[in-house]
């Protein structure tokens, strides 16, 4: 009898070792599942005295009868989303020092859930959570999520109703978003032109350039005469070659040039029409042709492939030969900033080539949020509160969505910019954004702005020929959306 | 009572104690497993948010892969790994008999034998990363070529098909042959000492008792070592798809069945990853059959043709 009472115990103990072992080493999810098993406990104790205490502090709740959940889930790609909100939402009392979470004075909290954009990680995570919206426990639901330009189509979708539109929100887009950029509000919007999401950025580009080179190879570095240079591709091609006698590049790779291309396609890559083919708009095919006259005239560092890899980051310091970069805002503050290893004031800001928007971060409302009156004073105070955005533009230099605050900033001294010296880029932000014309989006522009660089690279580096890259990039954008069977190319 | 008492059945412990093996196999294994081969004959795949289907196509996304590069992808594979096995295989077994010889008395073996399994500890992908930051166009190796003056320009290793190969077979070579070598001395240390000093004592060479005695002596595990490492390049992905950024490149030149599996997870496309997935199982399980055929050989030679001669010899 012991030894069937040991043996079994035994048993036991090693069962509970095998399954420990499981979720052993991964504490987030331990603590989080312990989190939510607390949760429903505190919440019969806590949530009537709560409740009690939001209707008579905030008088519009009255109308809110549902009582609201104690969790607020934000879903981002970068601390960016986190760092906004915690900055200029004002009923945040405290934030975790690992970022995980923050307090609200009301004791609702906030869990940031942060997955990176690189091999779709984020929308994996994020679609998962989306999937199980409906039968998730109130603490776990969505309730805000951030999507960049190029995937927001794939969210706000009519028939899927992934994100709640702004009305039902308790937001006006046409009153209480009357300041922001018609074309956030555009893209923002579902098919039926409802809107879903908003921003608080908005991203024109503009061209950066380093003033050393500039005043050795024209003589002036004043950002005026610059902009003469730099107005169109074609003076441009020619401030390319002056730049390549003294030995420098104009750009650092034919990525860098795309947005400017991409952003003024004439339609979007798949129409509502025909979805299943993917046509090649013909201002790409002069991207690729330019690009490889370019790369082969020697006005790119023939050392730089694509972005966002070591090579291009080295690009940006002060050992590089490369003259000029493509950026809007954020690119300044987030890849410049911290790449540059020189003193300030090395950079300045003026006109590019050609006008362009480079992605954005909206901010959705998850469709069966549990918390609809915190989400919609967090969108609220983050996209259309005049004070906040003002903030937001001088203490991170970032372009907001905001036209009277971005309308008085090009004249005011107080929005110029440390990095570039004092200058005060607002003015050709204003100016970019004035001409933009938004290319339509699709749900595919992420997959296709990606495939179509990455084959072409081959090309334009003299591994392959022409149509051995368009085909390598029919079978790429295939792989990728089994629902396209065919890419037309334009004649 | 006491009779009875005897004849009680322990061996029901033995299944209790490897039940929480079983649930879990069945549970994380086994289920999944039918599932992939299910889904392998449907048209099943999410589009943005909405999911297609399953709809039963049959064999439809079999064919369709015949049709696709796949065959190119596993020429890849096998390229890539070719590349790494070879030195492998040669410096391991090189290697493992050195550090076995009695006479060479190598000192700090024990210190060798932990360096050389090392790099098999690192994650392939951190190795890879690694690797992509020494060889980028602006990296530490270009510096240290550029600075002695071997090249007047950076040399872009991974602009070709062959530098990318190299450095991916280069990286498996690294990681595995320590593997490889411990595993070979194991076999040569199981080789009785006494044909060793008989051979001495007929006045063998160092050469002839390598080729004559140590290789047919650990054929089994060579073998083993062989099918093993194929199975595992069939499954080869960390190391190109961190180095190529997933692309492959230059012109999918270096992208591997694994690979090509994980570009058709990326849109969740269950139907045509299983069907892949598929074939890969086909392939790994006719060399797992090997394996098995070989392992349970009770012959030291390894082969059937040995084992038989050597039954007739017996009956005579």
């Amino acid at each position: 009898m012991k030894k069937k009472l040991v043996s079994s115990l035994l048993a036991v103990s090693m069962l509970a070792a095998a399954l420990t072992g499981c979720s052993g080493g991964n504490d987030a999810s331990n603590n989080a599942s312990n989190n939510a098993a607390d949760a429903p406990a505190s919440n019969t104790a806590d949530a009537p005295a709560d409740n009690t205490a939001d209707v008579s502090a905030d008088n519009t709740a009255a109308e809110n009868t549902a009582p609201e959940g104690q969790v607020i889930n934000i879903y981002s790609f970068n601390d960016e989303l986190r760092n906004r909100i915690t900055a200029v939402y004002p009923e945040i009392e405290s934030t975790s020092e690992d970022g995980t979470s923050s307090t609200l004075k009301d004791g609702t909290e906030i869990r940031w859930i942060i997955n990176p954009n690189q091999d779709g990680v984020y929308q994996d995570k994020l679609d998962e959570a989306l999937t199980a919206q409906m039968t998730a426990s109130d603490n776990d639901k969505v309730d805000i999520f951030a999507a960049e330009l190029d995937y927001i189509v794939k969210y706000t979708d009519a028939d899927i109703d992934a994100a709640m539109t702004l009305e039902s929100l308790g937001i006006n887009p046409d009153t209480d978003l009357a300041d922001q950029y018609d074309f956030t509000k555009t893209v923002g919007s579902d098919q039926n032109g409802v809107q879903r999401g908003t921003t608080w950025q908005a991203c024109p580009g503009v061209l950066v350039y380093r003033r050393d080179i500039a005043k050795e190879v024209f003589g002036t570095d004043d950002p005026a005469e610059i902009g003469k240079k730099t107005s169109d591709w074609e003076t441009m091609k020619a401030t390319a070659e002056e730049l390549k006698a003294k030995g420098y590049y104009a750009f650092s790779s034919y990525a860098d040039t795309f947005r400017t291309y991409s952003n003024n396609m004439a339609q979007e890559w798949v129409t509502a029409e025909d979805p299943t083919t993917v046509k090649v708009d013909q201002i790409l095919m002069d991207w690729v042709t330019d690009s490889k006259e370019w790369l082969d005239a020697g006005y790119f560092d023939p050392t730089v492939k694509g972005q966002w890899n070591s090579d291009w980051f080295t690009a940006m310091s002060s050992s590089s030969k490369v003259f000029a970069f493509l950026f809007p805002a954020w690119g300044i503050d987030t890849q410049m900033v911290p790449n540059w290893d020189g003193e300030d004031g090395a950079w300045a800001v003026t006109n590019a080539p050609l006008s362009f928007n480079w992605g954005g971060t909206f901010v959705l409302a998850a469709t069966g949020t549990d918390n609809p009156q915190h989400v919609k004073d967090i969108i609220m105070a983050l996209t259309a509160d005049k004070d906040n955005l003002t903030k937001i533009s001088k203490e991170y230099s970032e372009f907001t969505n905001a036209q009277s605050v971005m309308d008085a900033a090009a004249s005011d001294d107080a929005f110029g910019s440390a990095f570039l010296g004092g200058q005060n880029p607002y003015g050709y932000f204003s100016d970019s954004l004035a001409s933009i014309k938004m290319a339509p989006l699709s749900a595919y522009d992420q997959g296709c702005v990606e495939l179509i660089q990455n084959s072409f690279s081959d090309y334009f580096q003299g591994q392959v020929d022409f149509d051995k890259a368009k085909e390598n990039f029919e079978t790429a954008i295939k792989e990728r959306y089994p629902e396209i069977t065919e890419v037309q190319w334009p004649e | 009572m006491k009779q009875k008492r005897k004849k009680v059945n322990y061996s029901k412990w033995g299944y209790i104690f490897i039940l929480p093996f079983f649930i879990s196999f069945f549970i994380f294994s086994l289920i999944p497993l039918i599932d992939t081969i299910r889904y392998s004959f449907f048209e099943y795949y999410r589009s943005g948010l909405k999911e297609i289907g399953p709809n039963f196509v049959g064999m439809e996304n079999y064919v369709s892969l015949l049709k696709s590069d796949m065959l190119k992808y596993a020429a890849n594979t096998l390229i890539l790994w070719v590349i790494g096995f070879i030195p492998q295989i040669v410096i391991a077994l090189l290697l493992a008999s050195w550090f076995v010889d009695v006479r060479l008395k190598i000192r700090g073996q024990q210190f060798f034998k932990v360096v050389i399994y090392l790099p098999n500890l690192i994650m392939a992908s951190a190795f890879a990363m690694l690797f992509f930051a020494l060889f980028s166009n602006k990296g530490p190796i270009n510096s240290i070529l550029l600075s002695i003056g071997l090249t007047k320009e950076p040399i872009d290793f991974m602009r070709s098909a062959f530098g990318t190969r190299t450095l991916v077979g280069v990286m498996n070579f690294l990681m595995w042959f320590g593997n490889s070598t411990i595993m070979l001395m194991a076999a040569i240390m199981g080789i009785s000492p006494d044909i060793f000093e008989a051979s001495e004592i007929d006045g063998c060479n160092s050469v002839q008792r390598f080729f004559r005695i140590t290789l047919p002596m650990i054929r089994p595990i060579l073998a083993y070592t062989l099918i093993t490492a194929i199975i595992g390049g069939l499954q080869m992905f960390d190391v190109p798809q961190i180095l190529t950024n997933g692309q492959g490149s230059p012109d999918r030149t270096s992208t591997t069945l694994i690979m090509f599996l994980n570009n058709h997870l990326k849109s969740k496309n269950y139907g045509m990853a299983g069907a892949l997935s598929v074939y890969l199982f086909i392939v790994s399980g006719i060399l797992c059959f090997i394996v098995y055929r070989i392992t349970n050989d009770n012959d030291d030679d390894g082969s059937k043709a040995a084992a038989r001669k050597r039954k007739k010899a017996e009956r005579r």
